[in-house]
């Protein structure tokens, strides 16, 4: 049902353009007004969550390990350095790992349950689809973004060309197909089967796991469709992208709806971005269970959201300020003239 | 509440957003403002293949049939929408009108940030790179 709804409010979202666009002849709405407007909503929104985050208490120290600490026998112990960094260097590599490689994912094991005659056995085995479907799904995702500033920017930049020609480095057709496209839609199509199909992973799944998703397809679908089968006027759109980073908006006669389509989705994800689980992108980031270096053992730390007019008070003092009432329930007393300190007081 | 460890957080935001909003710097500082590229256009010859529209458009897609149907199905002769015969050719029929590569087919290409890889064999009418 969740997916459902999901597909269907994506269908209604593009339903708004083709009428906008066609029927009502809003292009300088769907074309200016609508994406620079969702642009700055995605801007002040990611700044208002990060800053949020920056500002909320983290009192521990809590990275999670998984390997070995370092040990009182180097030899024997091998410290696991990027699974359990102890130093700043360390958990930067590790971070590198996470961001680049998205390594926590690589570990991902699965669960079965085997009848033997002993009885059920649990087994763990590793299992990488789920990295393997996420990590063609992101970089391809980040490859488009990147390729996408042949529109903004003029003259376009040379990795923009290195990129297009790596791309496109199989030459198949005209317009050149690009990996980045297949891989696009294969890894949301894989990302979205195993939501569905995966009974686990579909029982936890809500409309907020779907949408994403369907949208993103709708969006790779859309600019699939403009590039291979519509075949828009690129110079065209790029007079108009151009005219929205120059702040000097015209919007050329000759461009497809499909283009008007395809910036209406790319808006709604801009806006809908800050506020979703997508900001994964800067929680990576900013993870205490990742960024922070397994120290505790070596370093004593005071947590700086302590209010500093709350003094400690040692078990020593303790015992010396509730001494009489310990010794007269019975508890042991480490220091036994603290039994009667209040008297001699 | 204060931000413990805002300096790396502030940073990174900075770094974000000044990413993001680069296009616009770009934009405002060193193209100005934005024109569509000027074609230099055959002299005497008033119409191309097929409409203006469709070859704006469509023309990787016309070439790309031409060379299938000329390796392929050995069809070597096109007959447009008004019936008019060309030879398929990419250096003799467009080339011949389209005299120039560097001042038609390239100003919209660099532009586009494409390359066609056409020219590691096809001789453009400047003749070899
Ligand atoms: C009106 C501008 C314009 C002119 C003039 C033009 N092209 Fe293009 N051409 C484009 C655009 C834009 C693309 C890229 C389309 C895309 O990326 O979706 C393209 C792509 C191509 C492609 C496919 C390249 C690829 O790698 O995808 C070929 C082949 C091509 N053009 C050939 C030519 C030839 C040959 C000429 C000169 C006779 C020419 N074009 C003139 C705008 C133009
Ligand atoms: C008979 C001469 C002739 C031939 C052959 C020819 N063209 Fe053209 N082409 C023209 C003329 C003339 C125009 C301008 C049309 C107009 O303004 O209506 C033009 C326009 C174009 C445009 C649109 C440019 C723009 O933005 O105004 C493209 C792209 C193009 N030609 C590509 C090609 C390609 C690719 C071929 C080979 C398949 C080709 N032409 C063959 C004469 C020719
Ligand atoms: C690997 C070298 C090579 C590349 C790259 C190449 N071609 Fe060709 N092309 C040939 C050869 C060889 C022929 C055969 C010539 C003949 O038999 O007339 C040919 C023929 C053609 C023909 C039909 C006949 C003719 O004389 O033009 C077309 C159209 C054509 N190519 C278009 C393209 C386009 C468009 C591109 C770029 C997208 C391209 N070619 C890239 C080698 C190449």
């Amino acid at each position: 049902m969740n997916a459902l709804y999901s597909l269907l409010f994506v269908f209604l979202l593009v339903l708004i353009p083709l009428f906008g666009v066609d029927a009502a002849h809003m292009k300088t709405i769907f074309g200016v007004c609508i994406p620079i407007t969702a642009f700055i909503i995605f801007l002040l929104g990611f700044i208002y969550k990060v800053v949020n985050w920056g500002r909320s208490a983290v009192p521990f120290r809590i990275p999670t390990t998984g390997g070995q600490f370092k040990s009182f026998d180097p030899v024997l112990f091998k410290q696991n350095k990027y699974d359990c960094p102890q130093t700043g260097a360390q958990t930067f590599v590790r971070m590198v790992l996470e961001v680049f490689a998205f390594r926590s994912l690589f570990r991902n094991t699965e669960a079965s349950l085997h009848e033997t005659k002993g009885g059920p056995v649990v087994a763990y085995k590793s299992s990488k689809w789920l990295w393997l479907f996420a990590i063609t799904f992101h970089y391809s995702f980040f490859i488009i973004a990147l390729r996408h500033l042949r529109l903004f920017l003029e003259p376009v930049p040379f990795f923009v060309n290195g990129l297009e020609f790596v791309d496109g480095l199989l030459q198949i057709g005209a317009p050149t197909m690009y990996l980045a496209d297949i891989g696009l839609v294969a890894g949301v199509l894989l990302l979205l089967g195993r939501r569905m199909i995966n009974p686990r992973v579909n029982y936890i799944s809500y409309v907020s796991d779907y949408f994403p998703l369907f949208l993103i397809l709708a969006i790779a679908l859309s600019g699939v469709y403009m590039r291979y089968f519509a075949m828009v006027d690129v110079i065209a759109i790029k007079e108009l992208t151009m005219g929205l980073v120059t702040f000097n908006y015209h919007i050329p006669e000759t461009i497809d709806v499909s283009f008007f389509v395809h910036v209406f989705l790319v808006s709604v994800l801009m806006v809908y971005f800050p506020f979703s689980k997508l900001m994964h992108l800067p929680g990576v980031f900013l993870s205490p269970t990742r960024n922070m270096p397994n120290d505790t053992r070596a370093k004593h730390h005071v947590n700086p959201w302590n209010d500093p007019n709350i003094k400690a008070h040692s078990y020593a003092d303790y015992e010396k300020h509730f001494g009489p009432a310990m010794a007269e329930a019975g508890l042991p007393l480490d220091n036994p003239e603290n039994a009667g300190a209040e008297e001699k007081a | 509440m204060k931000m413990h460890y805002g300096a790396p957080i502030i940073v990174g935001l900075v770094i974000f957003v000044g990413a993001l909003c680069a296009p616009f710097v770009v934009g405002m500082a060193v193209t100005k403002t934005y024109k569509q590229p000027e074609l230099k256009m055959p002299a005497n010859e008033k119409e191309c293949v097929e409409s203006k529209e469709f070859m704006r458009e469509k023309h990787m897609q016309l070439l790309n049939d031409w060379r299938d149907w000329a390796l392929r199905d050995g069809k070597r002769i096109y007959t447009n929408h008004a019936g008019k015969e060309f030879t398929i050719s990419l250096q003799n029929t467009c080339m011949k009108c389209h005299i120039s590569k560097a001042d038609f087919c390239d100003k919209c290409h660099t532009d586009a940030g494409v390359s066609p890889y056409c020219w590691d064999c096809h001789i453009q009418p400047e003749g070899l790179k």
